[in-house]
């Protein structure tokens, strides 16, 4: 039997001995899943780390560790069972002691990243080796998408007990592929690891993550040979791409926004100027703003126009609310009502070309309607801390989206979330949020969503703009590449041809 | 005489950028998004429609300002303390050297990026920033030029006359260091339009939609492919105007210092 | 002798010490309070408080100095906050590729630079000695970032020669590596040629003019071998101790030619680090090169005082 194993092992090395290199459009932070706060090291971890759930490309949450859940009848625990042929990549085994140990982690260690969205979870039962129980103080119903996510990551308890606080410089999970080595803004190795419980889906050796930040250079990466996949494409990029034989393009609309959020109570500074002192001036403004224009013009026609934190083609996007079409006539109307015929207001925006293009078509726009926009072009570290103390008028700020609407929705306009950058506070609205987070049934939830789509619509502390479309472009020869609307990477029956 | 030729050339592009731009700088136009050079628009148009040729010529102001007030902030402070340490001497003199030599261990850029995040990016604080970042050389060459001048007979001779020390150093050392100093001056103003391009390619300078050629480089670099004409014309501006003052100023060498000769 | 060595040895202590002040002042300053542009997008306040007590951020100013300094004098120059691995690691890991591009830029610079240099003293004044000024000048006078992305475009993109960016360790595949290198080496080396063949035209002029060399040329010597054996190799001196001065240079320019092209070195480490408010790796590495600046400003000092005791400083 043992010498089956090795000529399978063999057989199946020799077969795949080939590595996948992958271009990211930024250096990821620290890969530590309890840790980590970037959009971009949770592709790493694609690869690093399987999660309880996955989502599959309908945003269905699908088991991955875990094989089956139950909720309670009271809605307020969750019991989980566990695949049992799971090992972390030492070789320990990964059972409900190791999911205790691990969702214990994200809740206790200090500066976990993971606190605030497990905040809910009391206490963590291991009911039997392949079962356990997450109990809750209320009902929570976007834990099972919170489990797709980083704290759905497991990580060896016993590495994680022997590195303490260094453990993200040599990350122990149970994914397809386990840690190599890391240089710093240069690369991250990963090797396929043999005992992984889908190894049947897995046909790369070697995952080489290198992070280039331009996006011209890391096309021309992939156009000379160097990467066999990129993401993020620049959108003007694609067509080019398109045309040439060699490559093709996967697109997706992300599950996050991009938005442009108002100062209406964040502080003083929301009194002192039309736009946050006034709701219809703030109606004018949007109405000002023509999305398809601004996609058009800023996105190469790359992104899904919006006006909520979810796209219209979501389950959640509340219907009663539909994208407005611009009308500057109305606009300048209100204006006039409102007795500001040129108001004018400072838009904050990051050094990030995208949000620059913005900025500057929707600057040209809002004229037409009478607004005069200063752009305030601000370094990104400092355009958060101007953010946090209320510092602004407007800001252009993008999310990278959750895969649940609750996580778009709930830190940036709950009274107390901490991105509550607008100072948006309104009881109807918050009763109405967690109503939405407390119920399991996803049409009571869609009713919710709807209410609060149609006040924030009339009061307007974030104006969405579109959501953007997550552009890969890839070698012919890669196949079985699967869009999943939150960006990730899967590299499960990922082949090179 | 080229290199003048050429400065010249560009003050008046900035000085009368409002009657020589045949469209306005800012002006955007959905439907000519990214158009190649052509009768319309001679040097194209850029991601929003803008005119490229506009901006050049109304980005020659932005280069030029940060190109002189960089350096006349970099004189304003570094000539005076330059002079104040190579005049006085001593402790006064040993302080200003260390700290001298602590700004010039510190790699130009780095620290002009780090004085522009430190002020918020503009066009303004990236002339401070440049400008500061460059002062030490100043000091560094001011002091050395007292240094040698304070002995000298003419010097000595005021002195003995029992001249104030302002005096002295106004109306006997000044004039007589100045040509040194206005040669590094004129190339200061080559390494200021460079610094403020590379600031702006980093998003720390002109405050966008203003026209400024690095951010309009920083701009193209999305597009180089697509639109090659975006990263061309502002490139290719920044090369001539730094070049034509690093001619200017040799001439200048070569004019003032006789040792040179 | 001594007396200079030591004179100029008590000078590196206290520019240190402003060069740590300096940079820890900047950084300091910087508006952004580090713990929220670290804490990520969700900026969980507990998160923000963690951070914030690790990294002392609530303390006094000159109190977080000496928490720096202290640790600074004891080898430590603290964590990167947002990969969590020692700044000390992190500089030895960019080492290589640091140098491995100055040396290499060096090298482009000394063979473009040494060549105009003694193409335009010897042919003084003439249409040669113009043309080789201005074509070292139009190194000094490209923006290295714009040249960068037009070879990329020239080299990698439409030609399919060289890899775009990106860097492959030289132990694992040198042919690789050195194609990489050469574009970011060249951009980097063609700004430093000006300057060295300002100092070679000037050191080779006042060489050629010296009585060593009129000896030569009366006893009938070949005018290549004066010029290339007895003019050069007694300029030489001069021109590399100044050569050596241009490393800080070679870094302020490899801070947005690393970023262009991807490499991981101390200028892409840098900036990254500005921008993320990564503080400890930005005082750490500046604090680095600034020694190794300070340090070879003293053997260029040396070496000059050697060749010419009468020069004093």
């Amino acid at each position: 039997m043992k010498w089956l194993a090795f000529a399978f092992l063999f057989f199946a090395t020799s077969v795949n001995s080939q590595t996948l290199r992958i271009g990211l459009a930024e250096d990821p932070d620290v890969l530590d899943p309890t840790m980590a706060r970037t959009f971009v090291g949770r592709i790493v971890f694609a690869g690093l780390c399987d999660k309880l759930f996955d989502l599959d490309e309908k945003l269905n949450i699908v088991p991955q560790l875990a094989t089956s859940y139950q909720w309670s009848s009271d809605n307020k625990s969750l019991v989980i069972k566990l695949r049992s042929d799971v090992t972390f990549h030492d070789g320990e085994t990964m059972d409900a002691a190791a999911v205790k140990y691990n969702l214990e982690r994200h809740k206790n260690m200090k500066g976990s990243n993971r606190r605030g969205e497990l905040a809910v979870v009391s206490s963590v039962d291991a009911i039997d080796a392949s079962t356990v129980r997450i109990n809750l103080a209320a009902p929570f119903a976007p834990l099972l998408a919170v489990l797709t996510d980083r704290s759905g990551m497991m990580v060896s308890p016993k590495a994680a007990e022997a590195a303490g606080e260094k453990f993200g410089a040599k990350p122990v999970c149970s994914g397809p592929f386990r840690f190599v080595e890391r240089i710093a803004q240069d690369r991250m190795v990963l090797e396929r690891y043999p005992g992984y419980w889908n190894k049947g889906q897995i046909h790369f050796e070697r995952i080489v993550y290198q992070p280039i930040v331009d996006a011209t250079v890391r096309l021309a990466n992939l156009r000379s040979g160097q990467l066999d996949f990129i993401e993020r494409v620049a959108p003007s990029d694609i067509p080019s791409i398109r045309n040439d034989g060699r490559f093709k393009v996967a697109k997706i609309v992300e599950i996050g926004y991009q938005g442009i959020t108002i100062n209406v109570g964040k502080s003083d500074m929301a009194q002192k100027n039309p736009l946050g002192k006034d709701a219809r001036v703030r109606e004018a403004f949007e109405l000002s703003l023509d999305r398809d224009a601004i996609v058009k013009v800023a996105m190469d026609g790359e992104a899904q126009p919006g006006n909520q934190w979810v796209a219209p083609s979501n389950q959640y996007y509340g219907k009663s609310a539909p994208v407005p079409k611009r009308d500057v006539e109305r606009a300048k109307q209100l204006l006039r009502e409102a007795g500001a015929p040129n108001p004018s207001f400072t838009l904050m925006t990051p050094t990030t070309s995208d949000a620059q293009r913005i900025a500057q078509v929707v600057q040209a726009m809002a004229k037409d309607a009478g607004f005069d926009v200063k752009i305030q072009s601000t370094e990104f570290a400092t355009s958060l801390n101007l953010a946090d103390k209320g510092q602004f008028e407007a800001y252009v700020l993008a999310w990278s989206g959750r895969a649940d609407p609750d996580g778009n929705l709930h830190t940036m306009l709950a009274c107390k979330g901490p991105t509550n950058y607008a100072g948006y506070c309104k009881e109807d609205v918050e009763s109405l949020i967690t109503q939405s987070r407390t119920s399991l049934d996803p049409a009571q939830r869609a009713v919710a969503y709807d209410k609060i789509a149609q006040q924030v619509a009339k009061d307007r502390p974030i104006v969405y703009l579109y959501h953007r479309h997550w552009l890969w472009a890839h070698t012919t020869k890669l196949s079985g590449l699967r869009t999943v609307p939150d960006g990730m990477v899967r590299l499960q029956g990922l082949k090179m041809n | 005489m080229f290199g003048f030729a050429i400065v010249t050339f560009f003050v008046v592009l900035a000085l009368f950028a409002p009657w020589l731009a045949p469209y306005d700088p800012v002006a955007t136009s959905w439907s000519a998004v990214r158009q190649a050079p052509g009768a319309a628009y001679l040097f194209g148009t850029d991601e929003l429609g803008r005119d490229v040729l506009s901006r050049i010529i109304w980005g020659a102001r932005a280069s030029l300002l940060a190109g002189v007030v960089s350096m006349c902030i970099s004189v304003a402070c570094g000539v005076p303390i330059g002079m104040l340490a190579g005049y006085l001497g001593g402790w006064v003199d040993a302080l200003i050297s260390r700290i001298t030599d602590a700004m010039l261990a510190c790699p130009f850029l780095i620290l002009a990026i780090a004085l522009a995040a430190f002020l918020g990016p503009s066009l303004t604080n990236a002339m401070i920033a440049i400008g500061i970042s460059a002062t030490p050389v100043f000091i560094r060459l001011t002091r050395a030029q007292v240094l040698a001048a304070k002995s000298e007979d003419y010097v000595e001779a005021a002195r003995a006359l029992g001249n104030p020390h302002l005096r002295i150093a106004l109306r006997h050392i000044l004039p007589n260091i100045a040509a040194p100093l206005i040669v590094q001056a004129t190339l200061a103003i080559a390494a200021a339009v460079i610094a403020e391009a590379s600031l702006s390619f980093l998003g720390l300078g002109q405050q966008p939609p203003a026209p400024s050629w690095g951010s309009m480089l920083n701009t193209a670099r999305n597009y180089v492919d697509q639109a090659p004409w975006m990263a061309i014309w502002p490139g290719l501006s920044i090369f001539l105007l730094v070049l034509s003052f690093n001619l200017l100023g040799d001439g200048l060498r070569d004019a003032l210092d006789p040792r040179h000769k | 002798m001594l007396n200079y060595l030591l004179k100029r040895l008590a000078t590196i202590v206290p520019t240190l010490f402003f060069v740590s002040v300096l940079i820890f002042g900047l950084q300091q300053l910087l508006p952004g309070d580090p713990a929220i542009a670290l804490a990520g997008e969700d900026r969980d306040p507990s998160v923000v408080a963690y951070l914030r007590a690790k990294f002392h951020l609530d303390e006094p100013l000159p109190v977080r100095y000496w928490y720096w300094l202290s640790g600074v004098l004891h080898g430590d120059l603290g964590e990167s906050v947002r990969i969590q691995k020692p700044v000390m690691e992190l500089i030895l890991e960019k080492l290589p590729v640091t140098i491995q591009l100055a040396a290499m830029a060096m090298l482009i610079a000394l063979a473009i630079g040494l060549t105009a240099g003694v193409i335009s003293a010897v042919k003084k004044d003439t249409a040669w000695d113009y043309a080789a000024n201005v074509f070292a000048l139009w190194g000094l006078s490209t923006p290295n970032f714009w040249l960068g992305i037009l070879l990329i475009l020239l080299f990698a993109v439409e030609l399919g020669w060289l890899p775009a960016s990106g860097y492959v360790s030289p132990f694992e595949d040198l042919g690789a590596n050195l194609a990489a290198m050469i574009m970011p080496a060249f951009v980097l080396g063609n700004a430093i040629a000006a300057v060295l063949m300002r100092h070679t035209r000037s050191a080779m002029l006042q060489v050629l003019s010296s009585d060593y060399v009129r000896t030569a040329r009366a006893k009938g010597l070949n005018e290549r071998v004066v010029v290339l054996k007895h003019a050069l190799r007694n300029a030489l001196i001069p021109i590399i101790t100044l050569g050596a001065l241009e490393f800080g240079t070679l870094l302020s320019g490899a801070v947005l030619t690393e970023q262009v092209f991807s490499i991981p070195g101390f200028g892409k480490l840098i900036v990254d680090a500005v921008f993320n408010r990564d503080y400890l790796v930005v005082q750490g590495v500046v604090l680095f090169t600034a020694t190794v600046y300070i340090t070879l400003n003293l053997l260029a000092d040396l070496a000059y005082f050697l060749v010419n005791p009468r020069m004093r400083v």
